[in-house]
């Protein structure tokens, strides 16, 4: 799990908020909170799909699925299975 | 001369079972309407507000979603004579306060005898409302009586003539929501007109949008040209296509669309996000014209667009420009169908600092150069001037100020005068864009003075700079907004910089995190970058005011 989550973070900080030197919480909201907007949700899921094979659909990028770096690690953690 | 009651009219007596519009949502199959379920959808709105005593000539505001209620609602006042004006719908993104008070300023401004909603709704429209404003009734769409019968004869509309207004469109944000712009039955068929045969417009059409309606993109082009021309469209929610962008190019395909209206970044956006996986079976040859509107045409977005489509069928003479205003009801210029549009080659250098438009030819070799996209020539009924400081007109090349005339222009922005006489001069709208002619053809350079424009949304920095001084540790007049083009994403990123008296770095991360999430909140604006600075960063104007393009060149050479 540690490591998901650590590659998350890097990925949403450098690529979407552009700032390689924050740090997210792990039950920071994201998208609920506006740092990530609907047009950057789409990268973390296309990013989410061809780092770890899992695929989000788009009836699924809201704030319900997953709002933070815990709840998107445990779906990606689910659906490898 | 005509009126959209008399135009519904005509259409429905030639073909009333003809497929007028087709809604498509992500969780339900399409529903397609004839022309007369639409119409007798409509009527039962028209006799709700003929019973709620609203009279022709009224405004009535729809806080509607994507979806019949919308659309019915929308024509039904139009068929009872009121002046329907779409507010956009409250998004998760959007605090529930700040958009009451953008409803409470649009009311006080506009002043709407109705406004209709759903009924899981009204509380929070009533939350908006006050004491003796304009509000007579608030109408919700589960009270509608379906099903009535469509009696022409006894519909109100049928009285206005072709001069009155018929249709209000506000911009964005709290600035943009105090400015609508008043639309006459007259103005609206004569940009039709024009505009129509700018696109060669036929009745084997099918227009595919998903643009929202509160914008004059989505709803000129989108919605109320194709209904009154007797063409088929094809409309999807916004929300939708974001997750899902290849429906875009799937209902192509499968309604055999022929026309679209998108803004730049969306040719970005599609061309980087869809997979190959999406697209199976899509056959993009019928698009015959894909018209990049709203905010600047870049030759790259439809270069990547191009590239990634041209397998599934894109014609590239189907990748066409618009520059367009609610001001002239939608286009002011569309470029020549049947081939590219025009692309420049300018002296990068001489365009940014000496306001020209040199053309490569005439440059050294050593000098870089820089495409600019031509806009297309104006319609028919549209004369374009370019002016100096002094509202002087400038010759070819030169960059300054768009003004312009035409049979399509705005009656005025509504109940307000004052921003109506500023508009005009000498007989000329002042677009507040600026841009270039060369060889008749319109560019387009930059846009009103300061406005971001992100997404094909127009952004008013003060109101993003106003909601910064409302977090704790900025102060006011310490903040500055603007916009920076990204190459990638073919669009602006919005940019806030703010000065804090701490300069301790945890204190200002946390100040950029309240920044963030307070201004997103309350302006449904993304912010790409959030600078915390300390006191003094800010350049100011000599009158203490905030110079936002010195601020912007300042952030650009320290990034």
């Amino acid at each position: 799990m540690d490591s998901i989550l650590e590659v998350l973070e890097k990925q949403i900080v450098s690529q979407i908020l552009k700032q390689p030197n924050r740090k997210i919480a792990v039950d920071e909201p994201l998208i609920s909170s506006g740092l990530i907007d609907s047009f950057s949700l789409m990268d973390v899921a296309l990013y989410v799909e061809d780092a770890f094979g899992v695929r989000i659909e788009d009836t699924e990028l809201n704030a319900d699925t997953f709002d933070t770096l815990t709840q998107l690690a445990a779906l990606i953690d689910s659906r490898k299975k | 001369m005509t009126t959209f009651p008399e135009r519904l009219k005509t259409l429905h007596s030639r073909t009333p079972d003809r497929v007028a519009l087709t809604l498509q949502f992500s969780n339900a199959d399409d529903l397609s309407l004839t022309v007369d379920q639409l119409l007798c959808g409509a009527s039962s709105y028209a006799r709700a507000l003929t019973l709620a005593k609203i009279q022709p000539g009224e405004v009535v505001v729809l806080i509607l979603q994507h979806g019949e209620d919308l659309v019915y609602a929308f024509w039904g006042a139009i068929l009872h004579g009121a002046i329907p004006s779409i507010m956009p719908f409250l998004t998760e993104k959007l605090s529930p306060e700040r958009y009451r008070a953008d409803l409470s300023a649009l009311i006080s401004v506009t002043r709407p005898a109705a406004i209709i909603t759903y009924p899981e709704f009204e509380a929070e429209v009533r939350g908006a409302l006050q004491e003796g404003d304009s509000v007579r009734e608030v109408i919700v769409t589960d009270k509608i009586e379906k099903q009535i019968d469509l009696e022409f004869d006894s519909l109100a509309g049928f009285q206005r003539k072709p001069e009155d207004i018929v249709i209000l469109q506000h911009s964005s944000g709290t600035t943009g929501l105090q400015k609508g712009v008043a639309l006459s039955h007259q103005a609206v068929f004569n940009q039709l007109d024009a505009y129509g045969k700018a696109l060669n417009l036929n009745e084997d059409d099918v227009v595919v949008s998903w643009l929202p309606l509160y914008h004059d993109m989505g709803l000129i082009a989108g919605f109320i040209m194709p209904i009154l021309s007797g063409i088929h469209l094809v409309l999807q929610s916004p929300f939708d296509w974001v997750r899902a962008p290849y429906k875009l190019m799937q209902s192509v395909t499968k309604y055999r669309g022929t026309l679209s209206w998108l803004p730049n970044f969306a040719y970005n956006f599609c061309a980087q996000k869809i997979r190959d996986r999406h697209l199976e079976g899509v056959d993009l040859s019928s698009w015959r014209v894909v018209t990049n509107c709203s905010e600047p045409v870049r030759w790259e977005s439809h270069q990547a667009f191009y590239e990634k489509f041209k397998s599934y069928g894109l014609k590239r003479e189907a990748l066409q420009t618009s520059y367009a205003m609610a001001e002239n009801v939608f286009a002011v210029t569309q470029s020549p169908l049947g081939g590219e549009p025009a692309v420049l080659e300018i002296d990068r250098e001489a365009f940014m600092s000496e306001r020209v438009a040199k053309l490569a030819s005439e440059m050294d070799a050593s000098q870089s150069a820089m495409k600019m996209m031509s806009s297309g020539r104006p319609l028919g009924n549209v004369k374009v001037k370019v002016l100096d400081e002094n509202r002087n007109e400038l010759p070819e090349r030169v960059i300054g100020e768009i003004a312009l005339q035409s049979d399509c222009m705005l009656t005025g922005y509504y109940h307000r005068e004052d921003a109506t006489q500023q508009a005009f001069h000498d007989g000329w709208y002042l677009t507040g864009d600026y841009g270039f002619i060369s060889d008749g053809e319109v560019f387009v350079s930059g846009r009103k003075k300061d406005m971001i424009i992100v997404g094909g949304k127009n952004v008013y920095p003060q109101d993003l700079e106003s909601l910064t001084y409302e977090v704790a540790g900025v102060h006011a007049g310490r903040s500055v907004a603007f916009g920076i083009f990204d190459e990638e994403q073919g669009t602006e990123d919005v940019v806030i910089i703010a000065e804090v008296d701490s300069e301790d770095p945890a204190e200002q991360q946390k100040v950029a995190d309240a920044i963030r999430l307070h201004v997103t909140k309350n302006s449904a604006i993304a912010l790409r970058y959030v600078k915390v600075v300390d006191p003094k960063w800010i350049l100011k104007t000599s009158s203490g005011k905030t110079a936002r393009s010195a601020n912007k060149e300042k952030f650009l050479k320290e990034m």
